[in-house]
């Protein structure tokens, strides 16, 4: 029999959200080398959209939420873990779940980590968010340079889950990920 | 079909969607600048996104095989339950944010009492997609703001592309049968409620835009039972055109 052990990621961001994930231990290695195919610095266990992964008479069940409904990264994300679990032994089945609903609370700090050193801007919370990306104000911190002197170009960016970004200082644009919860 | 009234229903949600998203992928390549082009695309994007879903639970409902695609793709225009207003095409950038405003206000509201649904996989959309609406509802706003308060000629602009698409917006609140009967049993939204908040919003808001609220009594009608205005066509042309050439193709 294979344990089951339930993770708490989101705990560790100040307790914004009780939702658990549960995860075989033994797959954990397996899923957490399935990178996200528009950030492939992330993997999508860091990422927070594989919300189980249990096996069931030798199958391995995999549930996964789409960070934003029209993401086209999730067809490409259930074939890579299909492929990723073929490749250690395991036939999967990948389900796509809504409920509840991804929230950037998921990006795990590994993952906001990864997502700063491959120049994209970690989400800021929710009023924070509000502020920017309303209100003008600079906040966001720039990548490249740290500095906090940067500017709103568009609100949308290059994928649905990012906004357009400038820095004032270093003059680079930027990507930030939208807070969204 | 055994459940014919929730899948109606769950389809005169999610044409506005398919429909609006629909006009929205119009502007790919074609904004007024890079970062409205992509917002534009971003936002159509989500809705369809959102009707895939819809269109999935509609297919499961329906239990005869038929797919999203299907659903989709193969109805004939008198099928089609979109409102009026998401069909009006893109005349300008004005009509293109106003259009977007009018329907985002009515779909925030819609969709937060969606979440209140009895039907839980109904409630799980709705879940999803009022954040992403919420961020919409922000983006036209913003330029209904921006150009009404802007220069005299778009203010004028603005002006006349909420002139001309305020006919549209009361159908937003009328009820189909099938509504009525979803209401009924807990899973529908009663959308009639949602009208009085829907008005004092957009006023507000146009005001704070230095923009004129209309003062309209005739309202036009007739997209949620099936029958619409002549941009209807054309946009389905665009849109079934590929399943229409080459039938059952995929990719």
């Amino acid at each position: 029999m294979n344990q089951n052990v339930t993770l708490s990621l989101s705990k560790s961001l100040n307790n914004m959200t009780t939702t658990e994930q549960n995860i075989d231990t033994i797959l954990l290695p397996i899923l957490e080398k399935v990178s996200d195919p528009e950030i492939p610095v992330l993997s999508i266990m860091d990422m927070g959209v594989v919300r189980s992964a249990v096996i069931i008479d030798n199958v391995v069940k995999v549930e996964i939420t789409p960070t934003y409904s029209g993401c086209p990264a999730m067809d490409v994300i259930g074939d890579d873990i299909k492929k990723a679990l073929k490749e250690a032994g395991y036939n999967a089945e990948v389900d796509l779940i809504l409920h509840p609903a991804w929230t950037t609370d998921w990006i795990t700090p590994r993952g906001r980590k990864a997502l700063e050193n491959y120049g994209i801007a970690a989400p800021l919370d929710a009023e924070a968010d509000k502020d920017v990306l309303l209100n003008g104000k600079r906040i966001v911190k720039c990548p490249q340079c740290k500095s906090t002197n940067t500017k709103l170009v568009s609100q949308f960016g290059s994928t649905a889950c990012k906004a357009q970004f400038q820095c004032d200082d270093c003059q680079e644009p930027f990507d930030y990920f939208k807070c969204l919860k | 079909m055994k459940n014919e009234n929730l899948y109606n229903y769950i389809l005169g949600i999610a044409d506005n969607s398919l429909i609006l998203g629909q006009r929205m992928g119009e502007l790919c390549g074609h904004g007024p600048s890079l970062e409205t082009d992509i917002a534009c695309t971003n936002i159509s994007l989500d809705l369809f996104g959102q009707v895939r879903s819809y269109f999935q639970y509609a297919g499961k409902i329906a239990g005869d095989g038929r797919t999203e695609d299907d659903i989709a793709m193969l109805r004939k225009e008198r099928e089609y339950k979109n409102v009026l207003l998401v069909e009006h095409p893109n005349t300008d950038f004005a009509y293109t944010v106003g259009r977007q405003f009018l329907f985002d206000v009515y779909h925030l509201a819609f969709l937060k009492e969606l979440q209140k649904s009895t039907d839980l996989t109904l409630s799980a959309i709705a879940n999803k997609c009022v954040k992403e609406v919420s961020y919409h509802e922000r983006f036209s706003s913003d330029w209904v703001k921006r150009l009404g308060d802007g220069t005299s000629e778009s203010k004028e602009k603005m002006q006349n592309a909420i002139d001309d698409l305020w006919t549209y917006t009361d159908e937003l609140f009328h009820q189909t049968e099938a509504d009525k009967a979803m209401v009924a049993e807990g899973i529908g939204v009663d959308v009639t409620k949602l009208k009085e908040a829907y008005y004092k919003n957009v006023s507000e808001l146009l005001e704070e835009a230095t923009l004129k609220v209309p003062d309209l009594k005739y309202f036009q009608k007739g997209g949620k039972q099936g029958i619409h205005t002549e941009h209807m066509g054309y946009l389905l042309a665009d849109l079934q055109y590929m399943q229409r050439a080459y039938p059952n193709m995929e990719w």
